[in-house]
């Protein structure tokens, strides 16, 4: 945590600025150390999610639907037909499960394309020192999706397979039962890859985002909406893409978990 | 950055909200979209069915117009033949009447020719009695020689 101030000149000035706004709010000390910013802002942002969508689905109609029932709708449309065409398990959980994966870290990413300085200025305006607004860009925030993922690609490899085809997968894929060990160093690495990479993927994109906004928040003020308005248009991308890419790699690590292995071979 | 407890509060919110969509999200909006969905099929389909309908209705008048124009033509050349008939009928009962005025007329003709004959030969049968009593000179007695008269009468 940078401290300078900023008399300490332009390099110091500009690293202490950079580390100011790459610090997190936080309460607790070790593990137990709460990002109170993170916790807030994903929170908030999942109840504004969750109260559009109950005001569309609340009077959901079979006549001409609402607004805000018809985005509803097409959302759920496009995550149930992504759901529908890889998933071959029971649907009461994976589609509403792949919904609010892809609204909220849609939120979440959104967050990037407010201007970096509003939200840390407000805050300090009302004493907080520290405020970072986008819950994607914490690891914390990310795990917390990849780690229910990976709960949940173990529950429905035993769900599809049995726990003993789940075992068996472990023991004898992809090599075949001679080569036991090596079968089980590499399903326990791809096990684990999967989490990291789906959570480290959607975290690396958007802090890379939001580094690259608050450089350009350094450059002179005359010339920043050049660099800005470019990244901000390609971040629009940025944004709808890894939601989507976040979404549909849960979507298809459940189907993998599900589907039995014998089969295809 | 790092790993600290924030993790296990985004998950808790994170399985809040999912559980929240789950509930209150998505059942009755997928429930609403499969009642469109039906709405649509079935009125497509009752659109299908009004077509067919439309189909035979329109079969089934242009069937009952055929019908009608046969019957028409019917019912014409029947009041066509009934007309002749009639025609037919008065003309012949027109020549029977003709017909009969014409003997009527005939039989009177030769009522009268026969009543003026029998008229001539009565005066003629007088006035050879006449000339018979002049040239005998004395009166013939009718009732002695009426039936020579008569048989001249009748020659005559």
């Amino acid at each position: 945590m940078a401290a300078g101030g900023e008399s300490h000149g332009a390099t110091d000035s500009a690293s202490y600025y950079v580390s100011h706004h790459l610090t997190h709010l936080q309460v607790g000390e070790g593990f137990w150390t709460w990002n109170v910013d993170t916790l807030f802002w994903s929170t908030l942002l999942g109840v504004l999610m969750c109260t559009f969508m109950y005001f569309g689905a609340r009077k959901a109609t079979a006549d001409v639907p609402g607004g805000v029932q018809n985005t509803v709708e097409m959302l759920m449309d496009f995550i149930g037909g992504l759901v529908k065409e890889s998933f071959p398990g029971p649907t009461k959980f994976v589609p509403p499960f792949a919904l609010t994966i892809f609204v909220w870290t849609f939120l979440w990413n959104c967050m990037d394309l407010i201007p970096v300085d509003l939200f840390p200025d407000l805050a300090k305006s009302v004493g907080i020192e520290y405020q970072r607004v986008v819950p994607a860009a914490d690891m914390n925030a990310t795990f917390s999706i990849s780690l229910s993922v990976f709960i949940l690609i173990i529950v429905y490899s035993i769900m599809g397979k049995g726990a003993v085809g789940y075992a068996k997968e472990w023991l004898f894929h992809p090599f075949g039962k001679w080569l036991v060990p090596f079968n089980l160093i590499i399903n326990f690495v791809e096990t684990l890859a999967k989490p990291v990479s789906l959570s480290l993927r959607l975290f690396g994109n958007l802090y890379a985002g939001e580094l690259i906004f608050i450089l350009i928040a350094l450059l002179p003020w005359g010339v920043q909406f050049v660099p800005g308005f470019a990244w901000a248009v390609f971040h629009i991308l940025v944004v709808t893409l890894q939601a989507f890419i976040i979404t549909v790699l849960s979507i298809v690590y459940l189907s993998m978990a599900y589907e039995s292995h014998d089969d295809d071979h | 950055m790092g790993i600290n407890a924030t993790l296990i509060g985004q998950m808790i919110t994170f399985s809040l909200f999912v559980v929240f969509t789950m509930k209150f999200v998505w059942p009755p909006i997928s429930q609403a979209m499969a009642e469109r969905q039906k709405k649509i099929a079935d009125g497509l389909a009752a659109a299908d069915k009004g077509e067919q309908a439309l189909a035979e209705a329109s079969r089934e008048s242009e069937a009952a117009l055929k019908e009608a124009r046969t019957s028409a033509q019917d019912v014409i050349a029947n009041a066509n033949r009934q007309a002749n008939d009639i025609v037919e009928k008065a003309k012949a009962d027109a020549r029977a009447e003709a017909d009969r005025i014409v003997a009527n007329a005939q039989a009177e003709l030769d009522a009268e020719v026969a009543k003026a004959k029998a008229a001539l030969r009565e005066e003629i049968s007088g006035i050879a009695l006449a000339g018979a009593e002049k040239i005998l000179g004395r009166e013939v007695d009718a009732a002695a020689h009426d039936d020579l008269l008569k048989g001249l009468a009748a020659q005559v």
